[in-house]
């Protein structure tokens, strides 16, 4: 079984011109995790993973697979198998030759071919060119690629964008399995929800830069915590509210008092003898937090 | 190492259509230019076809130099483009495909990869001459032949002059290889290769063979140099100052045509190749 290495960037940072797409960013990503690589438009991502792999080289810093650079691994393929953003196929091969073809150039054997076809589902379609495939084969095309060396580390670019739902659910439980083997999974995404639920970890970069880090669920403390509380008479309420202190705003369905406990509101309401319609805990989604952090860094 | 980015990049060539579409074209044109002319030739001098261009008998020898040389050879000096434009989109390709991160990632080693496009261009280019010579001697040689004119194919200078002729389309399609790093634009390398080849290097060739000075000039550039290679051309008949003079030694000129292979496949090295994918 092949065992994922750490991912490790130290202060890179790049620059096209007068633009900072990445600003001195660092951080680690460990095996047996999926961690989950999250930005707006344009934070980064796609230039951070870029010269993670050697493409795109940094104006300072580096990034490394267990201290090797990627033109320095031994057998690149059989350590770090990437799937990049753009779809970068020869319209007119099919997708068996491209396999091939990358195969022979890192020195695979070509039975990994109709392996890889085989576990991505594209096996009946080996043989038609790519120029006909639809975007989420052509995703699925691209994770096959990445699986050719059978890899440790797999570094995925919006590998979700363009899937249907059973892909969707499909990835999810590919990436929970190959993080469960013991591999390194490091997944870009701008939308949170999109792999909220496979990833173990998040780091969030806004503008190039480094705003959040660690578990999935440290992001939920990010976030102040609010009741929704209703009444038939809502001016009574608010007035209650006031009067104890809480604060609050106005909401579609309610009053957004912050608050950690809606027994403390239900206490209120009911010392000051106003009728309450709804009480419930906010459920004050990680997307919100992830939202605010994301925001918060226009301020920089 | 070498060896597998090599298989690769035929790998690469194989499994699109572009080959074999080119290969097939110039076939046709190369064989129908040769048979053509050709049969005027060698109707002339057989003197089936109005024989007022008399003086060269098919009866004596004509020495190398003459028809059938010169059939032959429109293989390479007028089927150079193919090659060229063969290599050129090996190289444009990648770039427009953005086929370029699956190879620099299977291959970190850029300059290996180059290395070994350029091999395999260079190797293709001599089967694209094959192909070439296949049609302007076999297609030529079988019209001289009807017109009881002398095929030459005993001859050792004209077997010579086809290994010459593989070489010489060989390195036009490494020259390919350079232009398409160079500008890695891909209509924009296409239009450059038909100009030149079709129109402003014709022209200057032409130009530069009124003056010794000029001519002494006109021979280094790449169609002059791969004529010398080659050894026969329309281009060197036609010289007004007279060919042999204005002309490289074949050696000379394969020389020179690799030149510019190599300085435009390491120019643009630099250029596009060594920088960022994105
Ligand atoms: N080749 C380039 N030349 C100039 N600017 C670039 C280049 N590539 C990226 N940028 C800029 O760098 C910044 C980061 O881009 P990047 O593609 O890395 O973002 P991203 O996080 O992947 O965004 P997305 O979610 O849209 O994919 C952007 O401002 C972008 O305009
Ligand atoms: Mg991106």
């Amino acid at each position: 079984m092949p065992v994922g290495a750490v991912i490790e960037f130290s202060n890179i940072t790049k620059r096209f011109g007068d633009v900072t797409a990445v600003d001195d960013l660092s951080f680690t990503v460990e095996p047996g995790r999926v961690t989950g690589f999250l930005g707006p438009n344009g934070a980064g991502k796609t230039t951070t993973l870029r010269m993670l792999l050697g493409l795109v080289s940094p104006g300072s810093g580096s990034a490394t697979f267990g201290g090797l650079r990627y033109h320095d691994l031994p057998h690149p393929l059989a350590t770090v198998g990437a799937a990049l953003e753009a779809a970068s196929f020869h319209p007119g091969r099919t997708a068996r030759n491209h396999l091939s073809i990358y195969a022979t150039a890192a020195g695979l054997p070509q039975a990994r071919v109709a392996e890889v076809l085989h576990l991505v589902g594209l096996s009946e379609h080996g043989g038609q060119r790519v120029g006909g495939y639809s975007l989420g084969m052509r995703q699925r095309l691209g994770l096959a690629c990445t699986l050719l060396g059978d890899p440790g580390v797999l570094v995925l670019d919006e590998p979700i964008n363009g899937l249907d739902p059973e892909g969707i659910k499909w990835i999810r439980g590919f990436l929970r399995d190959m993080a469960a083997e013991g591999r390194t999974v490091l997944v870009s995404s701008h939308l949170l929800s999109e792999v909220q639920q496979s990833v173990d970890d998040v780091i969030i970069i806004a503008k190039g830069r480094l705003v959040h880090r660690g578990p999935l669920s440290s992001l939920e403390t990010q976030v102040a915590p609010q009741v929704v509380v209703d009444s038939p008479d809502r001016a009574a309420l608010a007035s209650a509210l006031a009067r104890a202190g809480v604060v609050f705003s106005q909401g579609r369905t309610g009053l957004l008092a912050t608050a950690a406990d809606p027994a403390r509101i239900g206490h209120i309401a009911f010392t000051a003898g106003v009728e309450v319609s709804a009480l419930h805990r906010q459920k004050k989604g990680l997307e919100d937090a992830f939202l605010t952090l994301v925001e918060g860094s226009d301020s920089l | 190492m070498l060896l597998r980015a090599i298989r690769a990049e035929f790998a690469k060539l194989l499994t699109t259509r572009i080959w074999w579409v080119l290969a097939a074209v110039l076939f046709g044109y190369i064989g129908l230019l040769s048979g053509g002319l050709a049969a005027l030739f060698a109707g002339i001098q057989s003197g089936a076809i109005d024989p007022s261009a008399a003086g060269t008998g098919s009866q004596s020898t004509p020495p190398l130099g003459s028809l059938p040389p010169l059939v032959y050879s429109f293989a390479s000096s007028v089927g150079y483009v193919f090659p060229v434009l063969l290599g050129a989109l090996a190289t444009t390709g990648e770039f427009r495909h953005q086929t370029l991160t699956p190879t620099f990632l299977a291959n970190p080693r850029r300059a290996q990869v180059l290395g070994a496009k350029a091999i395999t261009l260079f190797l293709a280019g001599g089967a694209f001459g094959a192909v070439a010579l296949l049609a302007s001697v076999g297609i030529g040689a079988l019209v001289i032949n009807a017109f009881g004119v002398d095929t030459l194919l005993g001859d050792s200078a004209t077997w010579a002059l086809i290994g010459r002729t593989l070489l010489a389309m060989a390195l036009w399609a490494a020259v390919g290889v350079g232009l398409g790093v160079l500008v890695p634009n891909q209509v924009a390398s296409i239009v450059i290769v038909l100009a030149f080849t079709q129109f402003v290097e014709p022209l200057l060739r032409f130009a530069s063979m009124f003056t010794e000075a000029t001519a002494g000039i006109g021979k280094f550039l790449p169609g002059a140099a791969s004529d010398a290679l080659v050894g026969a051309s329309i281009f060197t008949v036609a010289s007004p100052v007279g060919g042999a003079a204005a002309a490289l030694d074949w050696w000379q000129g394969g020389l020179v045509l690799l030149a510019y292979a190599a300085a435009a496949t390491i120019g643009g090295y630099f250029v596009s190749w060594r920088r960022d994918v994105t």
